[in-house]
């Protein structure tokens, strides 16, 4: 942490941030906006809704507010304090963006970003999100399953693996400009992890398009995998028939493995992974095997050792 | 007032508000963090660091300046590194670790990064407990060779840092540098004086 930090001027107060009661009520989240929307930041959010069906995959759990969700991000390609990238993303230029899918497919396809959105309907996944560092949000995030974008583009038997990749651009990407990882950022999972019902293509989170600190436009969210797994502003998305080197394990393969499944009972090398601080709470909660989600999920890693395959 | 009385006490005013200025702004920006507890940890912790490397520079700066009023400031410095240092260690074993000594225990002999932080945490109280002048006093010569121990503190706690970071190791980076160019420099002295 930097031992001197300015307030960013520019950065809208936490007070004129929709807050989860508002946001919920529609009723009232309109008279506010109403009431709000001479405020330039408002008045920008408010075009870029994104209507959802609920899904009953969502947690009950109380939502964090829009406002954490925002100015707490690891996303080092805008810096690498958590508050870097709420004040470096203004850089990133969502539209125009495409996806390229490719490798073990019998049809590869580049898809335009409004393509890719109509190819399923949007639900309301409200998921909790565990970061490796020992932390956790509750998250209404608004997506499709990978699946049904794979589906579109018919994997081969080849197809055991998927690599995702994010945008590699140091002029919109300010953080890419030092060495802290090697750019691209690269991600994958297993093709099963990929195909399954929880694994989740994002556009939006809290009724609006991404905000650009979270993965705009298009990020993963696999909710079972520590935080670093759900790789933000995705361009291409490649079939392979070996597990693809990430970014992470090839910074340190010691402390962070290709599965990184959130497991209470495998620690971090250097700390505890069995407890996390909730965000908003006061005292630290006991983390959940693979994230609360091990009746969906636990079947994928039958027979395997979780302590070899981290 | 003689205008050296009147510079003396400037000095003192001024680091006395420097010493209480990171607590103000810690508090003042708290309600925006997101993780207040991480929040507090780090800043705490980063002006522990940052202090401790304040005290070490008392010395140097007397030597380079000729002015020996430098003197009067290092038991101010040494003691608002302590308080800060204090606070890290109460919201580590209060918020981290929920006051459980077992758990505390487990985690200082398991994990390399708190092993460090709390070692250089008890050197340092042996030289808070003794900056009174009462203390001085009874320990004469003694006191001098005591407080030596401030170095492997100082470099503890450079290590803790380093230790603890995911990635990016630009920031433990500078507090080494600094500790490093001010041990440097007392080698050098040492050197010097032997010729």
């Amino acid at each position: 942490m930097p031992l001197i930090h300015l307030p960013d001027p520019s950065a809208p107060l936490p007070s004129e941030i929709t807050p989860p009661e508002v946001y919920r009520d529609r009723r009232r989240f309109m008279q506010a906006g109403l009431a709000l929307a001479t405020l330039p930041w408002l008045a920008e959010s408010a075009q870029a809704g994104l209507a959802a069906q609920k899904s009953p995959l969502s947690t009950d759990e109380p939502l964090n507010k829009l406002s954490d969700i925002t100015r707490y991000n690891n996303f080092y390609e805008f810096g690498v304090d958590k508050a870097d990238p709420a004040v470096n993303v203004g850089s990133l230029r969502t539209s125009p963006w495409t996806v390229r899918v490719e490798g073990a497919v019998q049809s590869p396809r580049t898809f335009d970003l409004d393509a890719l959105m109509k190819l399923a309907p949007m639900e309301e996944r409200v998921y909790r999100l565990r970061c490796v560092e020992g932390w956790s949000m509750v998250i209404p995030w608004i997506g499709f399953p990978l699946a049904a974008l794979l589906k579109q583009v018919l994997p081969t038997a080849a197809g055991k693996f998927v690599e995702f990749v994010t945008l590699h651009d140091p002029k919109q990407m300010p953080g890419q400009r030092q060495p802290v990882l090697e750019w691209p950022y690269r991600e994958g999972l297993r093709i099963d992890e990929a195909m399954h019902p929880l694994t989740l293509l994002t556009f939006g989170l809290y009724g609006e398009v991404l905000p650009r600190q979270n993965g705009a436009p298009v990020r993963l969210v696999v909710p079972w995998k520590y935080g670093f797994k759900s790789i933000k502003s995705i361009v291409a998305i490649r079939l392979v028939e070996k597990a693809p080197l990430t970014s992470w394990m090839q910074a340190n393969p010691r402390e962070y493995g290709f599965f990184s499944n959130v497991n209470p009972e495998v620690d971090h090398p250097r700390w505890s992974q069995a407890s996390e601080r909730r965000i908003g709470e006061f005292l630290k909660r006991k983390t959940l095997m693979f994230n609360g989600y091990a009746e969906q999920v636990a079947g994928l890693y039958r027979g395997m050792d979780l302590r070899k395959f981290f | 007032m003689a205008a050296r009385d009147w510079r003396v006490w400037a000095l003192k005013a001024t680091v006395a508000v420097g010493c209480a200025l990171p607590a103000v702004s810690l508090c003042w920006r708290l309600p925006q963090a997101v993780n207040p507890v991480e929040f507090l940890t780090r800043g705490t912790g980063t002006w522990a660091l940052a202090g401790l490397l304040a005290t070490l520079a008392v010395s140097p700066l007397r030597q380079l300046s000729g002015w020996a009023a430098w003197l009067r400031v290092r038991r101010l410095l040494g003691l608002s590194a302590f308080a800060y240092a204090v606070a890290h260690f109460v919201l580590y074993v209060w918020l981290d670790q929920g006051l459980e000594a077992a758990a505390i225990w487990r985690d200082v002999l398991k994990r390399p990064f708190v092993t460090v932080g709390m070692a250089a945490f008890v050197l340092l109280l042996p030289l808070a407990i003794t900056s009174t002048d009462g203390w001085m006093r009874r320990l004469k010569r003694r006191w001098g060779q005591l407080h030596q121990l401030v170095y492997p503190a100082a470099a503890l706690a450079v290590l803790h840092y380093f230790w603890l970071v995911k990635k990016d190791l630009t920031q433990p980076l500078l507090y080494a540098l600094a500790l490093a160019v001010l041990l440097g420099w007392r080698v050098w002295r040492w050197g010097q004086r032997r010729r």
